[in-house]
């Protein structure tokens, strides 16, 4: 009897640790085996903007076949809000942001030297299908009855807006500013608003859900995507190789396909 | 469920003897988990600035429009929910369990999900939505009212659930004995019922508001982010983040007071209420 009751308090006891060190570790957690260097199954894990989700998860799978028994994980996001995991300490081998204002945290902090610009991206406008309140270019937007979203002014496809409409003289007020790029388009996707200024690449990858309309003022609003192999890399050699694979002609077929420019 | 008064007469059992440690260990642990994070943001806090950064008008404007917009998602949710609740307590219907769990989804519906659905619904190409915008020129998505509608949908299981749960504790003795007096049904509702689950009524109003101070990602979702209109403290918080995470621990700082301020207010309501 003593027996079992000791058994039942080691069990609960072992249950009571258990959950408290997956509460514990759990939250910056999944890596099991990124940092065990050497032999086996090997992580790179990229940290790279919204805007291109697309291009690096094919990119990452090319990466996956050339380097057997390593896997690839993307951490796509905000630029901003990953420059500032990064700096915050999350295990990043690179970076790739949407802008050279989001790579300054990383670069200032020391985590990452000389990023390579590696493509660059355009504003187009974005309309519905049937574009219902026949937008044709930019000035359109100024008119009060034209529904507008754009990416607010703290995120790189926001301060792109600013930049352009800036460069063409128009005060649009907007309905909403959103959070990334992809919220911005999804608006216009939904029908919800009647234009917003989103990257190119985005309209392409809508899959022809929008339509983009180019305009001659995105010209001087051209966005430089710089990516850096980061400075405390855990898989520092992955990293470099992952960089050069982005730069190379391979690469940048990848990403011209997707609608980017090259630097 | 007990009254108020019974709560009072019956002694409280405190637990004597040797602590059992394996209840201890764990709830210390959960204690610190949940309190850590909390303790973070007030460490974290940069305290010198804190009085300018407060002053700020669009912290001002964030504030302004995130206790309008509770304050009017509370009353719609007191408007419909107390209703609702009433049904769900005191009518037989067929599916009424299904009924309740359905008032129950958004309490656990991703709150982004929540914003998607109220797009496609009440969106200007939504079912609802593009008619009320070719009938009445209404556009819900990006004005305040669909910060309001929004937080509503959100907020209201709290409200519901929490009058519920009072209307089931109450003694439906005392609304028998009017009907059998000759008061309507609405009479009893209004001068029996409701009286008797007040301390409910109010505890729920006062979660349901809370919850939409907090409310986020529906917001964002159908609503939108537009200062002044629709940018809650919340989303400013979010947006505040991706530059200036000094004032985003600031905005932070003042939602965290109000919250903790009203629970523990609440507190001794809510415990004598369910």
């Amino acid at each position: 009897m003593v027996f079992r009751r000791l058994s039942r308090r080691v069990i609960a006891l072992s249950v009571a640790l258990a959950l408290a060190l997956a509460g514990l570790t759990g939250c910056g957690s999944g890596e099991p085996a990124a940092s065990s260097s050497g032999g086996g199954a090997k992580e790179l894990t990229v940290f790279a903007a919204a805007s291109l989700t697309g291009t690096f998860t094919e990119l990452g799978k090319v990466f996956e076949s050339a380097h057997p028994g390593t896997a690839v994980r993307f951490n796509f996001g905000s630029s901003a809000t990953l420059a500032q995991q990064i700096t915050q300490g999350a295990p990043a081998d690179v970076f790739a942001a949407a802008s050279p204002a989001t790579m300054k945290p990383v670069t200032d902090a020391s985590l990452a030297a000389a990023p390579a610009t590696f493509v660059r991206n355009k504003l187009e406008i974005a309309v519905p299908k049937g574009n219902p309140a026949q937008v044709d270019e930019l000035k359109d937007l100024a008119d009060t009855r034209v529904k507008v979203a754009l990416c607010a002014e703290q995120v790189p496809c926001g301060a792109a807006a600013v930049k352009a409409l800036g460069a063409a003289g128009l005060k649009v007020t907007p309905v909403t500013l959103e959070q990334d790029v992809k919220a911005t388009l999804t608006k216009v996707e939904l029908g919800e608003v009647d234009a917003a200024l989103v990257y190119r690449t985005d309209v392409i990858a809508s899959g022809g859900k929008v339509r983009g309309i180019p305009f001659p003022e995105a010209g001087q609003a051209v966005n430089d995507y710089p990516i850096a192999a980061l400075t405390g890399a855990p898989a520092a050699e992955l990293a470099r190789q992952f960089v050069e694979l982005v730069l190379s002609p391979q690469g940048r077929d990848v990403l011209t396909k997707a609608g980017f420019e090259a630097p | 469920m007990s009254t108020p008064a019974q709560e009072q007469a019956r002694p409280r059992r405190v637990v004597s003897g040797r602590l059992p440690w394996m209840l201890v260990v764990p709830a210390l642990l959960g204690l610190v988990f949940l309190v850590l994070p909390l303790a973070g943001l007030l460490v974290r806090a940069p305290w010198s600035t804190l009085p300018r950064r407060l002053a700020e008008p669009h912290v001002l404007e964030a504030l302004r429009l995130s206790l309008v917009t509770a304050t009017i998602a509370t009353a719609a949710c007191l408007l419909l929910g107390v209703p609702l609740a009433w049904l769900l307590a005191r009518v037989e219907f067929p599916g009424r369990r299904l009924v309740r769990a359905l008032v129950t989804v958004p309490l656990v519906l991703p709150p982004v999900v929540g914003g998607v659905a109220l797009l496609l619904v009440l969106g200007r190409r939504g079912l609802v939505g593009q008619w009320l915008e070719a009938g009445f020129g209404v556009t819900l998505p990006f004005t305040t009212a669909g910060v309001v509608i929004a937080e509503a949908f959100v907020a209201m299981p709290f409200l519901v659930i929490s009058v519920e749960g009072a209307l089931r504790g109450a003694d439906q003795r005392f609304e028998e004995a009017a009907a059998t007096l000759g008061a309507s049904r609405w009479t009893v509702f209004r001068r029996v019922t409701l009286p008797m689950v007040l301390p409910g009524v109010v505890a729920g109003a006062v979660l349901c508001w809370a919850r939409a101070l907090g409310e986020f990602g529906a917001t964002i979702t159908f609503a939108g982010n537009f200062p002044g209109t629709t940018r809650t403290m919340p989303l400013a918080v979010y947006l505040a983040l991706e530059t200036e995470p000094e004032a985003a621990i600031v905005l932070s700082l003042v939602l965290l007071a109000v919250s903790v301020l009203i629970l523990a207010s609440l507190r001794d309501r809510w415990v004598s209420a369910s």
